[in-house]
């Protein structure tokens, strides 16, 4: 079981896509039964996976290699091998939890959906096939396929279950995205060619081995600099993010902000500090001042937003921004940082985006302008949405502080004037975060809402959940500690062995 | 020429041909005696029989070392036959789109359409196996005038009529370019032969006349560039396509592209692969300069292929477009080659394996989207016709989609491998501006290959009735579903094919007795 547990991971949601195929298309609630059921599957297996991973083993494990097919290189000698090669260490189980958790609780928003639902979940499985697979794969050019695949099966995702500018937000998704897969993608190629490998842990030795030309490690780390930088998003590349969080249905940005957000960061993380740690100490400071641009332009515009979901779109731009910082700080505790970011980030937005979802089903519209008053008619999804504020603002004894406190402690220490900018943005979080949840809770309530129903049924389970692990990880950090430890040894090897050093 | 001369070739090697021929020349004979107002369908399938017995033939002969008979004019290689493999297969799949019955009806010269695409075939073998410019001239010279009357037959149609005129005029243009262009190569070499050229031109780049050396190939290269429908004579492609019937764009998007390909590498391979000994700066200039050539017009029809196709409503028009920019990507590894051939390098055969593998998957993809065309054909060739498609034909839909996102370079197809190839020798030998150009406006074709998936999955249909195809599209899908999905999944299916049972670099072999 240890060798195959990955690759029976990746292909799980398989099994949901079966379900799904089985059932008659007339019967929605079997489908939305099947859905969550086969979400459930991948869930079961990850915790399997979790189980028989070593935690006191740095590095990859559970690995499966399986030779998969050569190409005679152009210019050169010999043969370049793409192998099928998988595995795990901490950071990709980290990652591999979150999207096996995130994947249950959006089957359960997606009860919101009525229209083809059998086209979605099988949208959706794959999608899952696709995020599984990039945190799972130690071969660029397999990372490279599961990445297409989550553009190609997002990009219907959002352009048939959206509201009304669905397609020009799937549009503009797919576009900006594919100008960021092509940058890696030559990236790669670029690898192949002259390294001669596409295998993680074979790059990982021949990187800080062979001499390579200075010029072509700086091409390399800025085409994925500008890679992740689309997916994360990076300012000024973000606006394809706005869209899809407005447009997309909330069940799908919940997946969207949770998880493919992360496919950037966990790049950044992977293949830019892990592969090439001496380029990011060339490109630190840029890097830093991007993050810190990235924390105040989104916080300053998301004060200024009427629509919730907006408002909750800037603020995930500014909170990649601390997974930018993080990255930038070069350290063990910013390193930590970023990848705690990534995981806190995920939970809570998800959660943000499922209230959203709860209270779209109800009052049909998301302008700030129109709430108010709600916490009279449903006292308690205003209780969660004021503890997800909360938790996105930083508040001690949840995780979102966490993960701000580590990366801004690297930042202090690498560049403390930077970290000392960005600061101004979290104050700026508070602002708009409680705005929001003002707006939204309090005030006079309109008549029309009084109506209103509070969480009943299915809706309980996203919101405890959701809510529980922020504040588990919030209180007891050590939770997910073990394995972002793994992943910062193994990750961050070379590039804390050269601080060090 | 004696009668003992001729009897000593050893004229199995050119059975594919001869097969051809004959298939061709009975197809004739029987429409005559056909039954005036009876269908010809079975023609078809005599000429699918045929083929298949060239194919047959084909592969015997591949095994065989370099011949070449007729003075030197017809040449067996690995190249030639690996390429004559491709057009066999995609007239063959062209034959079993034109078997569609309701189509069969409606067009006037069903007889004369069979074996005018036969003749085109023969056209393209005899060009892909010329190792003289005459009978390469002529090979490509049987392959376009088939192709003319092909594109006019339906002359009862208006747009057919339009398109062909246009068509003879550009391809006219072109040919006069082109032999102009081989006019000064005789007038520096003194010779037709391609090896006997890559000497004395190889002398000549020594002795100073490296300008009209350089003029001479640009001349030849700029007309031959008609058939890749490449710019600058890209032009005609969108009107001829819309106005050809569907199998005969098919055809003229892969075999007569394929054709195309196989004859320019061979023209500037063989004829600048000698120069590699000349003095060097020389050489140097002539290879920098050629590969600054083929990349900028690669470029230009990646640039204006893809952006031309975003603003197009009629499918054939879309495709014609996106097949300029395909076009365009393949001659990316041609100008890989040249700037490999300039430092020497005999891995340059790498990209032979390139450009045949990327055919290879074009092959199957764009054929297997013109099916689609032809079905979606009979009630409109807007691209409106595939509005909810996926709720009419859910299968055809999924297949369209498989073809398209590998047209578009999607991962899990043969289209990604083959751009992926194609990226390695671009990379390779350097070319990074022109990588660069290619990854771009792949990006910016992914906005009318969705478009084409939004008219499938997202929009309403116009007439809401279950889409049934006759027996012979639904083979060619299910051959081009299984082509696209195999060389995506599975690559050294072909590549090592090509490699074992081909061997390219033979085109560099100059024939001893």
């Amino acid at each position: 079981m240890n060798q195959i547990i990955v690759t029976v991971l990746i292909l799980s949601p398989l099994i949901g896509m079966l379900l799904i195929l089985l059932t008659n298309s007339q019967q929605e609630q079997q489908l939305k039964r099947m859905g969550v059921l086969g979400a459930l599957i991948p869930l079961i297996l990850s915790l399997w996976m979790v189980a028989l991973f070593d935690f006191n083993h740095p590095g990859y494990q559970l690995t499966q290699e399986a030779p998969w097919f050569q190409f005679s290189p152009p210019g050169g000698e010999g043969v370049l091998s793409i192998t099928y090669a998988v595995g795990v260490d901490g950071l990709s189980v980290a990652m591999m939890l979150l999207v096996t958790i995130l994947s249950v609780m959006a089957a359960i928003a997606s009860s919101y959906i009525t229209a083809r639902l059998k086209e979605y979940f099988l949208l959706f499985f794959l999608l899952e096939i696709g995020m599984l697979g990039v945190f799972g794969s130690l071969n660029l050019f397999l990372f490279f396929i599961f990445f297409e695949i989550t553009i190609i099966s997002a990009f219907f995702l959002i352009g048939i279950w959206g509201y009304v500018e669905r397609e020009r937000a799937a549009y503009h998704f797919l576009l900006y995205n594919g100008i960021g897969s092509v940058a890696m993608l030559v990236a790669f190629v670029m690898i192949f060619m002259k390294v001669g490998s596409l295998s993680l842990p074979e790059l990982a030795s021949a990187f800080s081995n062979t001499a390579l030309a200075p010029w072509f490690s700086s091409a390399v780390f800025l085409l994925l600099l500008f890679a992740f930088g689309v997916k994360l998003p990076i300012f000024p590349l973000h606006s394809w993010m706005l869209r899809v969080h407005v447009e997309a249905h909330p069940a799908i940005v919940m997946i969207h902000a949770g998880v493919l957000l992360k496919l950037g960061a966990y790049g950044l993380i992977r293949l830019n500090a892990g592969l090439l740690p001496a380029e990011l100490e060339r490109f630190s400071l840029f890097i830093a001042v991007l993050g810190a641009i990235n924390i105040l332009y989104g916080a300053v515009l998301a004060f200024r937003q009427r629509d919730i979901k907006r408002v909750l779109a800037y603020a995930s731009l500014s909170h990649m921004g601390i997974v930018l910082l993080g990255i930038a700080a070069q350290n063990e505790s910013g390193l930590t940082g970023a990848v705690f970011q990534s995981i806190s980030h995920g939970l809570i937005s998800a959660l943000l985006f499922f209230i959203v979802a709860v209270l779209y089903a109800r009052t049909k519209t998301t302008m700030l302008d129109e709430l108010g008053g709600l916490a009279k008619t449903m006292p308690l999804l205003c209780g969660f949405l004021m503890a997800a504020g909360m938790a996105n603002l930083g508040l001690p004894g949840m995780s979102g502080f966490i993960s701000e406190f580590l990366a801004f402690l690297g930042i202090f220490n690498t560049y403390p004037a930077v970290g000392a900018a960005s600061l101004l943005g979290l104050i700026l979080t508070a602002v708009y975060m409680l705005r929001a949840v003002l707006a939204t809770s309090f005030g006079p309530l309109a008549e029309k809402w009084s109506g209103l129903t509070d969480i009943r049924g299915f809706e309980w389970i996203p919101l405890v959940v959701l809510t529980a692990l922020i504040i588990v990880i919030g209180i007891y950090p050590a939770v997910l500690g073990d394995t972002i430890r793994l992943a910062v040894e193994s990750v961050g090897h070379g590039l804390l062995t050269r601080m060090g050093g | 020429m004696d009668l003992e001369t001729l009897l000593s070739y050893p004229w199995r090697i050119m059975l594919p041909e001869f097969v051809i021929v004959i298939t061709a020349a009975l197809l004739s004979l029987l429409d005559l005696f056909w039954k005036e107002q009876a269908s010809r369908r079975p023609l078809a399938w005599i000429a699918l029989a045929g083929i298949g017995l060239a194919v047959l033939f084909l592969v015997i002969n591949a095994g065989q070392p370099v011949q070449e008979i007729l003075y030197e004019t017809f040449r067996l290689d690995g190249f030639a036959s690996a390429f004559k493999l491709i057009f066999l297969l995609g007239a063959a799949i062209v034959f079993l789109i034109a078997l569609d019955r309701d189509f069969g009806q409606q067009l006037p010269y069903q007889g004369e359409y069979y074996y005018l695409i036969l003749t085109a075939v023969l056209g393209a073998m005899i060009a892909a196996s010329s190792a003289d410019l005459i009978t390469l001239f002529v090979g490509i010279e049987l392959l376009s005038i088939s192709s003319y009357v092909l594109v006019a037959i339906r002359k009862h149609n208006l747009k057919a009529n339009e398109s062909a005129l246009k068509y003879v005029i550009s391809g006219g243009i072109a040919t006069a370019v082109t032999l102009f262009g081989f006019s000064y190569i005789y007038g520096l070499t003194g010779s037709t032969n391609l090896f006997v050229i890559q000497e004395r031109l190889s002398q000549g780049v020594n002795d100073g006349l490296l300008p009209l050396i350089a003029l001479a190939l640009l001349v030849s290269f700029v007309g031959l560039t008609f058939k890749l429908s490449v710019v600058p004579y890209h032009m005609w492609a969108p009107d001829v396509y819309q106005g050809a019937s569907t199998p005969v764009t098919a055809f003229l998007s892969v075999v007569s592209k394929g054709a195309g390909f196989a004859l320019v590498i061979r023209f500037l391979m063989v004829t600048l692969q000698g120069m590699a000994d000349s003095e060097m700066i020389l050489w140097e200039n002539l290879a920098g300069l050629l590969v600054t050539v083929l990349s900028v017009l690669a470029a230009l029809s990646m640039i204006i292929g893809n952006t031309l196709a975003m603003r197009q409503t009629n499918l054939k028009r879309l495709l014609a477009y996106s097949s300029i920019a395909q076009a365009g990507y393949l001659l990316v590894p041609v100008a890989a080659g040249i700037a490999l051939l300039q430092t020497g390098e005999v891995s340059a055969s790498n990209l032979f394996h390139i450009v045949l593998f990327y055919l290879a998957a074009y092959l199957f993809m764009n054929l297997g989207a013109f099916a689609l065309v032809q079905l979606i054909g009979k009630e409109t060739e807007d691209i409106r016709g595939l509005a909810g498609l996926y709720r009419r034909a859910p299968g055809k839909a999924l297949a369209m989609t498989l073809f398209l996102a590998s047209l578009a370079g999607i991962p899990l197809t043969a289209g990604f491998v083959g751009k992926y190839y194609i990226l390695m020798g671009a990379v390779g030998a350097n070319l990074y501006a022109l990588a660069a150009v290619m990854v771009i406006t792949t990006v910016i074709s992914y906005y009318y290959y969705f478009g084409l998936a939004v008219q499938m999955y997202m929009r309403e249909p116009e007439v809401d009735q279950p889409l049934t195809a006759p027996s012979s599209l639904n083979i060619v899908l299910s051959v081009c579903v299984i082509g696209t999905l195999l060389l995506g999944l599975l690559p050294n299916l072909a590549l090592d094919l090509i490699q074992t049972q081909f061997n390219l670099l033979e085109v560099f072999l100059p024939y001893s007795h």
